[in-house]
């Protein structure tokens, strides 16, 4: 199988773009969620997407495809909340592995359809680990700043049952993402390190943070460096920045951060900021002029969209890329 | 080809912390070690976390680059004090912005500590005391948890006391953890152990001079690794004499910090300027540490007696900011987030205060306004802001009892707030800010967590009776999800107001698609420090006067937004006109006035209009902002609005007393009817006998023009033209409208001119400010006689002043000029049909403004659908129409409708 850290070398890679915002295109009902394994389900399934997985499969098939045939190197798993923690909203932490599993081997067999047809460009898939819907440095009660809704073991536990199934599954790289307090991200890596050597396997890990705050830093509170000096630890294929701004707000923290890592950097910014009704609505050209101000001035080796993107973003980034030398770099195996 | 960077050691808290070769010296702050400092341990074996939290911030305010934190005490539960401070201390970001150093000689500890902490930390220590296999598995660990290490120069046979012991077990220890563990080398921080010099014992006069030795070696030998130690240990024998002891510990860091030191737990407090030292004293130290002669301790010690009991008093210092005056004392400790003082300012202020809840609504609620300033523009973060609210927390607990005893103990909660993610989000983390915010302001929160169906949210809040509730979600469909709560919370009549919150929501979304469905106030709240402020308005007494305010606020931002929305469509007058508002005009009660024609009031009795003032304006018009009478005791603008309403009394009084203002009206009623859908026929003769004796006029009719709104609007919603609302001349069904002016001016602008030769600008300005109130008391009052006198459609009516001003009444006012009918043109038909110039001497100037200034002018319709409205935009067909009507050339019409006319 290809190798991810020849082809960084070779070229930027296009990472793909939002699922969710694909789904809505969808516009599944209750019933369609549900499907008919979960017909008799006690509790609302609706907008759990990462069930989609299992119920509607040839839907997500359909939109890894999408943006594997705009020009995606990479896809993401439809797995961003598919942990113990995230899934009890849904009541269905008993499915996490199967969800991360089935979503793996969705997106495997899609990409090895891809690589099939045209070797020169492999097509990787990536797991996508998400934040969990708790936070592990802050307390949601004020009346006892001590308390934690949510522990290391607990999140490092959940993770590491996501990234069984997600490698169980086949994809080729793991992604921690949407990062918005670092302490959820280092119980993850954690828990990846520790699969790594019970299996005795390496796997490629990409980690990606959230700049929330205007002030410019995680919602934990933490500054770019300062993220970047408590995720590094583990050796990355990449580091970088996704979600909560578009391409133009993340371009100072990429700057910041490329400057600060001999990892390979990464960003999949949102389709601008939202308008007023909550609609990303910059277009693919748009994007794209952003994009390539990125790639002017080398900050990047992997690129793609978060919230709001959809093939014809990634097609126009995927273009844009293919002109550019990636960021350069040594990369530590 | 790494880039150098990498190789420093890099840790962080909430900030980086770079450790270069320029860094010079990393102080590691070492009062939060419970080995170390009683008192430390006393406030955690109490669990006096606030104070030990203090201890913690002294050290960072004094400078302290990492915080060393010990909880190593056969009495302690190590395990749980360690999590429970490092949790505390992640809450508290003025000192979790440094790096923690996990310091314990126990693994478990250690390792609790470690998974609380988000930044990269440094454990405190390993060594190879233990052997190797368990040396390599906390090494191992220490690296999958993300932290740099302390490695102690100690090993299976001991620790090392000598030059050669030490270097040997670091050389040891460095091979294992970079070519076995794989640990980066420059997160190695070694610990070649400070001894104490100058004991008396042989063996210990090298102890300062191997320590630099090895340190050295280290540097030179072992890449990227960095030295480290507690400098404190040096002087242990001359505990009692400061001195000494910090002249010690000087002269030692110096000489450390030269030989490669770059990281050390120093008491800053205990640390004097190394050039400043007594030469004497430094000779005498420095013999000791560099073992210079056999007799150096002897002379250390025997200087030492002759300097015992110069001990520094360490006077506490007097931060500066507490010489403030009161608000901005209360401000800097919220937006710091600092409670130590918060009570005694609190205490200050309630003293102050007329009544304690004052102390919440105006100095604590102006802190936190601060706070969400900063907020806003990025220059707080978020566990800032929570912890403000803490701190608020704390001042309104203080008032609690104070407010409850002024209330017969009643209520102890300030308002009970229902909160939830809408259905179909599980996103909960703004949602809990927010809740934690509004509980630390003594609001009762029922949370009802995530993905709530509508009927949950309206079931609970009439159950709980409910004072707010607060809608939350993150995701784009939650906003469709807002709409439809706000839709059946109409629908089940609640009366209940509603925040909206969450990251894609927006002013625009609420005001444009939210606001509209529910009759009561809807406010959006776009970050949590917000929150508390808005919910204070509107859980007010008065929050009459707030929700009205956030309507039109709304409304205005509406109006604003839809125009300036690009995909903004408009329909053509024809279209816009078959959308027309339609009364059923076979139902709609229509009365003719007891009383058809003009009448003149001249030499109005204005003392009568005292209690139709709407003082609001007038303090606005002073750039004091806030609602009559509440502005009064504003915490802000209050003293100077009661100083200003206090003159405006007295000066209304002269006006008053010495009739200095003169008031005069003119105000007809006509039978009318609307024509070709946009016209108003006005009858001045014809079957109408009665009205011809008062009319000077030679035509028939006039007539009034009205405009249309064109904008496209959704299904089910008109485009009004004030034409609407009087009967078409083809139902065959007579209708009346009305037009008048008022005008209190007359003699303003001799009293101003006196005024100002007198030099007082300040009365020349008050006198015109008070006419324009009076003019405005004047139509509301003839208004009120016209509905329930003379034209009498509502006999019965009888309203509050707030009532009139809030407009409860059937029919309205319209005024050219105004936005339901912005041509001012027709104020001319208005003068044309009442003669106002002859009758009452009130002009119109070129630019159709009125003269004297304090007047006004317009229509009555009485119809009780009769509504005001924003007329928005035209399009050139109705431009074109109107000038064609209005029979002036399309440049005219142009130039007065311009600013109503669509790109």
């Amino acid at each position: 199988m290809a190798n991810i850290y020849n082809e960084i070398q070779k070229r930027i890679l296009v990472l793909d773009g939002a699922m969710g915002t694909m789904l809505q295109r969808y516009n599944f009902t209750e019933e369609d969620f549900r499907g008919d394994r979960f017909k008799e389900y006690p509790s609302s399934l609706k907008g759990n997407n990462d069930l989609l997985s299992l119920t509607q499969p040839n839907a997500i098939a359909d939109v890894h495809r999408k943006y594997f045939e705009a020009g995606a190197d990479i896809v993401e798993t439809n797995t961003f909340s598919g942990t113990t923690i995230a899934m009890a909203d849904y009541n269905m932490e008993d499915l996490v592995y199967e969800l991360n599993f089935e979503s793996a081997k969705i997106a495997k067999y899609v990409a090895t359809e891809f690589t099939n047809a045209n070797p020169e460009k492999p097509r990787f898939v990536a797991g996508s680990i998400g934040p969990t819907n708790r936070t592990a440095s802050l307390s949601p009660d004020v009346n006892r700043p001590e308390f934690r809704a949510v522990t290391f073991d607990e999140l490092r536990i959940a993770y590491k049952q996501q990234v069984e199934a997600l490698i169980d599954g086949g994809v080729d790289l793991l992604l921690v993402e949407t990062i918005f307090d670092t302490l959820n991200a280092k119980a993850a890596l954690f828990a990846i390190e520790e699969v790594k050597e019970e299996q005795n396997i390496d796997i490629p890990i990409m980690v990606s943070g959230t700049i929330t705050d205007a002030s410019g830093r995680t919602l934990s509170g933490q500054t770019v460096e300062a993220f970047f000096a408590s995720i590094s630890h583990v050796p990355l294929l990449s580091v970088g920045f996704n979600c909560a701004l578009g391409a133009e707000q993340l371009q100072p923290y990429l700057k910041r951060l490329s400057n600060q890592t001999n990892f390979a950097t990464s960003a999949h910014p949102n389709a601008g900021l939202p308008n007023a009704f909550g609609e990303y609505d910059q277009t693919p050209k748009q994007m794209q002029v952003l994009i390539e101000a990125y790639l002017k001035d080398g900050l990047i080796n992997i690129i793609g969209g978060c919230c709001g993107t959809n093939p014809e973003h990634i097609k126009a980034i995927a273009e844009v890329a293919k002109k550019y030398k990636p960021r350069q770099t040594v990369v530590s195996v | 080809m790494k880039k150098n960077t990498n190789k420093y050691l890099t840790l962080s808290g909430l900030e980086p912390l770079i450790v270069t070769p320029e860094s010079n010296f990393v102080n590691v702050g070492e009062r939060t070690n419970v080995t170390g400092s009683r008192k430390f341990l006393r406030l955690i074996k109490e669990e006096k976390y606030n104070e030990a939290l203090d201890v913690a911030r002294d050290q960072v305010e004094g400078g302290a680059q990492i915080l060393d934190v010990n909880m190593d005490e056969g009495m302690l539960d190590g395990v749980h004090a360690m999590t429970t401070f490092l949790n505390l201390i992640a809450s508290e970001p003025d000192i979790s912005r440094i790096p923690i150093m996990i310091d314990s000689s126990k693994w478990e500890i250690i390792e609790a500590g470690l998974k609380v902490v988000q930044g990269k930390s440094v454990v405190n220590s390993i060594s190879l005391k233990e052997g190797e296999t368990n040396f390599i598995h906390q090494a191992k660990l220490v690296k999958r948890y993300g932290a740099a290490v302390i490695v102690m120069a100690f090993d299976e046979d001991g620790q090392a006391d000598n030059y050669e012991r030490r270097i040997e077990i670091c050389k040891r220890s460095y091979d294992i953890l970079v070519n076995t563990v794989g640990f980066p080398p420059q997160d190695i921080i070694f610990d070649p152990n400070i001894f104490p010099v100058a004991t008396g014992m042989e063996e210990h006069r090298k102890n300062a001079l191997d320590f630099f030795n090895a340190t050295k070696w280290i540097r030179q030998n072992l890449p990227f690794a960095n030295v480290s130690g507690g400098v404190s240990n040096v002087s242990f024998s001359f505990r009692g004499n400061n001195t000494v002891r910090e002249a010690m510990h000087s002269s030692f860091l110096y000489h450390a910090i030269k030989n490669g030191m770059n990281l050390g737990i120093v008491n800053p407090t205990m640390l004097e300027i190394y050039d400043e030292i007594d030469k004497e004293l430094l000779q005498c130290v420095e013999d000791v540490l560099f073992d210079r002669h056999d007799d150096a301790t002897e002379r250390l010690l025997e200087f030492a007696e002759t300097v015992k009991g110069n001990k520094k008093e360490n006077s506490e210092i007097v931060q500066e900011w507490r010489n403030d005056p009161l608000q901005n004392r209360i401000t800097h400790a919220l937006v710091k987030g600092i409670d130590t003082f918060i009570i005694d300012d609190v205490e200050e202020a309630r003293l102050i205060a007329k009544r304690p809840i004052e102390v919440i609504e105006g100095h604590l609620m102006i802190g936190m306004s601060v706070v969400g300033d900063l907020f806003g523009s990025g220059k707080m973060f978020l566990p800032q802001v929570v912890k403000s609210a803490r701190v608020m927390k704390k001042a309104v607990a203080y008032l609690q009892p104070f407010i409850e005893a002024e209330k017969d103990g009643k209520q102890a909660f300030a308002g009970k707030i229902l909160m939830a993610t809408v259905k179909g989000d599980v996103h909960d983390i703004g949602k809990n800010i927010v809740s934690v915010v509004l509980g630390c302001n003594n609001y009762q929160i029922i949370d009802l967590g995530v993905m709530v169906p509508p009927e949950k949210i309206i079931e609970t809040a009439i159950k709980e009776q409910v004072d707010i509730i607060g809608l939350s979600g993150l995701i784009t469909p939650s906003l469709d999800e807002m709409v439809y709560v706000s839709k059946e919370m109409e629908k089940q009549n609640l009366d209940i107001p509603l925040i909206i919150g969450g990251a894609t929501t927006s002013k625009a979304h609420t005001s444009v698609k939210i606001a509209p469905h529910y009759k009561d106030a809807v406010v959006h709240i776009n970050d949590a420090s917000r929150a508390v402020t808005v919910v204070g308005e509107l859980l007010n007494k008065n929050n009459v006067v707030y929700k009205e305010q956030i309507r039109e606020e709304y409304d205005v931002f509406r109006e604003k937004f839809l125009n300036r929305t690009k995909q903004k469509e408009y329909i053509s007058i024809e279209e816009a006109r078959n959308r027309k508002y339609k009364i059923d005009w076979q139902t709609s009660k229509i009365v003719k006035p007891k009383q058809l024609g003009i009448q003149i009031i001249e030499d109005f009795d204005i003392t009568k209009l005292e209690s139709f003032i709407d003082w609001s304006p007038f303090f606005r018009s002073w750039d004091l902002h806030g609602k009559y009478p509440d502005i009064l005791t504003d915490s802000v603008v209050g003293t100077q609005a009661t100083d200003l309403f206090i003159d405006a009394q007295e000066l209304l009084k002269r006006i008053f007393d010495e009739k200095l203002l003169k008031a005069k009206a003119i105000f007809g009623l006509f039978p009318a009817n609307t024509i070709n859908d946009d016209d108003i026929e006005v009858a001045l003769k014809g079957r109408h006998a009665e009205l011809v004796s008062v009319s000077h006029n030679h035509e028939d009719q006039l007539i009034f023009l009205t405009l249309r709104q064109q904008l496209k609007k959704r299904e089910g919603v008109p485009n009004h033209a004030l034409a609407d609302f009087i009967a078409p001349k083809e139902t065959g069904i007579q209708d009346y409208i009305g037009a008048f002016c008022v005008s209190t001016g007359f003699g303003t602008a001799e009293l101003a001119e006196q005024f100002e030769a007198d030099n007082d600008d300040y009365n020349s300005i008050m006198i015109k400010a008070l006419a324009d109130r009076l003019a405005e008391a004047f139509a509301e009052y003839l208004h009120k006689e016209v509905r329930t006198k003379h034209w009498a459609y509502a006999q019965d009516e009888s309203l509050t002043n707030q009532e009139l001003i809030k407009e409860n009444y059937n029919g309205i006012r319209p005024a050219p000029g105004y936005p339901a009918c912005p041509d001012h043109l027709e104020k001319q038909t208005i003068w044309k049909l009442l003669n106002v110039e002859e009758n009452i001497g009130v002009k119109l100037t070129e630019s159709l403004a009125m003269w004297p200034a304090a007047s006004v002018s317009g229509y009555y319709f009485g119809n009780p659908e009769a509504k005001y409205f924003g007329l928005g935009k035209i399009k050139e067909d109705q431009l074109l129409d109107y000038s064609k009507r209005k029979n002036i050339s399309i440049a005219k019409a142009t130039k007065w409708l311009n600013p109503n006319l669509a790109d």
